[in-house]
């Protein structure tokens, strides 16, 4: 396809649009979960996810009116289990991860097997996104930012030493299951739109990228959402000229950002450590 | 009269089945600069985080400036250095500014903002706790010793009228230590700031605090550092040369 194509499919601008909100949606909570090391709960979720659509198919209703609570729900259980079996995230989010996919596979295998809706639940196609997906993903991404807005102080101090936060008057564990809820609806209500690994890989790699270089916490937000829309912009692009997989492109963007600014940062540091010298 | 600032009746705190808090009683009044001293495992830094309301006891209560530490709201009155500041994440990407502003927030409604007039409170701090050649760099690019200088400005932004610092000269050279405890002594005595204080130098903050508090799960002695120095008891507990060079440094 000749990229002057590229103005004349409606598909492409809804994959821009949704993807833009979805991206800057994914970065701003992934900041938050790649700091309190909760960089993994997209995937966790996601197999939960997958559990939950094989029921929602099983009781033929609506995948999304099974997922959404069941997710939550699941959020939840994460957040209590590191509270109060002391345990760290990655091993909490690794439980409910195998109980969400093991459920999964016995349920689609009650159904008699897994079907296409299944995959398309898990692996969505940002070239396929409709118009009321699009609609989705822009108030999706309004209300958690506008969350994300009025309780900024709470969760910045929160994130950073949650002692301090309690003793600041802060109700840390509300604030906790706020940004582990806002996390859990964003991965149910996006990964139908893009799928598990744009999603996943939009909560962790813009983030990261973020890291290596920014100068304070709003820089680094700021960072990793220009990182992130960046990075869908130039997939969608990319994917379109030389025919590849858009969400695979997008990941792979990321990762090339991710990697300029670790190199960066990389000669950044020996040039200060030399002139130290 | 004096005003009661803490007051712990009969406190118990259990781990499971290990006591690590048994039966402590006391008060301490506006003014107070209180030296909390005590072996490794003693359940000093478990007292304040239970004063406050960060852990539960089993048994006993406390009330804080009049009101159990549920029913506290009041916590801009409060200024906290927690001891585990070596502990957060490295590469949080916060800068100096940004981690003592946080500090406000104990002043704020909903929602909490950091207005720019806030600021010139951030400013002063800076100015206070000498950092301003470092101020706009990353919290985890510090010393250990410049963070804790960052840490007690955020503790001290609000102008508390208590004071709680969980070893907070753990991370200092000697010549910083007696300076920022002659800085505390100052505060203490100039604006009647009450402070806690956890350290393991006894025979130091002795010279600064108007009371010891030595714990070992229990209350062992809770007294001036005249009284430690000439108490029998403490004679018997430590040992009198331990005692002795214990109080030495404050003859």
């Amino acid at each position: 396809m000749e990229f002057a194509d590229f103005f004349r499919y409606e598909f492409i601008y809804r994959a821009l649009v949704a993807g833009s909100f979805i991206a800057l949606l994914c970065s701003t909570l992934g900041v938050f979960l790649v700091l309190r090391r909760l960089s993994l709960i997209g995937d966790g979720l996601a197999h939960v996810a997958f559990g939950s659509v094989a029921l929602g198919l099983l009781l033929k209703q609506h995948p999304i009116y099974i997922s959404l609570p069941i997710v939550m729900l699941s959020s939840l259980g994460i957040l209590r289990l590191m509270e109060r079996a002391r345990l760290h995230g990655d091993a909490a989010i690794g439980i409910v991860s195998s109980v969400g996919i093991a459920g999964g596979i016995l349920l689609a295998s009650i159904a008699g097997g897994l079907n296409v809706d299944l995959f398309s639940y898990l692996f969505g196609n940002i070239l396929a996104v409709s118009r009321e997906e699009t609609y989705l993903s822009i108030a999706l991404s309004l209300i958690v930012l506008s969350f994300i807005f009025f309780f900024y102080n709470d969760l910045f101090s929160t994130t950073f030493d949650e002692e301090f936060a309690k003793t600041s008057g802060i109700k840390t564990k509300r604030i906790n299951s706020l940004c582990i809820l806002l996390t859990a609806v964003t991965i149910v209500l996006t990964i139908k739109v893009v799928g598990i690994m744009l999603t996943s890989s939009l909560l962790i790699l813009p983030a990261v990228t973020a890291l290596q270089f920014a100068r304070g916490f709003k820089n680094t937000m700021v960072i990793a959402s220009t990182v992130a829309i960046l990075s869908v912009i130039s997939g969608v692009i990319t994917s379109f000229i030389i025919n590849l997989p858009t969400g695979a492109t997008i990941v792979i963007m990321n990762f090339l950002l991710f990697l300029t600014a670790f190199a960066y940062k990389t000669v950044v540091t020996k040039h200060a450590v030399t002139s130290d010298r | 009269m004096s005003v009661e600032i803490i007051s712990v009746n009969s406190l118990s705190l259990r781990y499971n089945s290990l006591e690590v808090l048994s039966n402590l009683s006391f008060t301490i009044t506006a003014g107070d600069f209180i030296g909390l001293v005590g072996p490794n495992g003693s359940g000093k830094t478990t007292l304040i985080k239970t004063i406050l309301g960060l852990l539960t006891p089993v048994e006993g209560s406390i009330s804080l400036f009049g009101l159990s530490p549920q029913d506290f709201k009041e916590w801009h009155r409060i200024g906290y250095l927690p001891q585990k500041f070596t502990f957060f994440n490295p590469f949080f990407p916060a800068t100096v500014r940004e981690v003592i502003a946080s500090g406000l927030l104990s002043m704020k409604g909903f929602p909490k903002r950091i207005k720019k007039s806030d600021g010139l409170a951030v400013e002063r701090l800076i100015h206070l706790m000498e950092i301003e050649e470092i101020k706009d760099k990353l919290i985890g690019e510090l010393s250990g010793g410049q963070q804790q200088r960052v840490l007690v400005a955020r503790a001290l932004i609000n102008e508390p009228d208590l004071l709680i610092l969980d070893e907070p000269s753990a991370a200092l050279d000697p010549e910083v230590r007696e300076k920022f405890f002659h800085f505390l002594q100052k505060l203490n005595q100039d604006k009647r700031t009450t402070i806690m204080l956890i350290t393991h130098d006894i025979g130091g903050i002795g010279q600064y605090a108007s009371k010891l508090l030595y714990l070992d799960r229990k209350i062992i002695f809770y007294g001036s550092f005249e009284e430690f120095c000439t108490s029998q008891d403490m004679g018997s507990y430590f040992g009198e040369f331990s005692q002795h060079l214990i109080c030495h440094r404050h003859v």
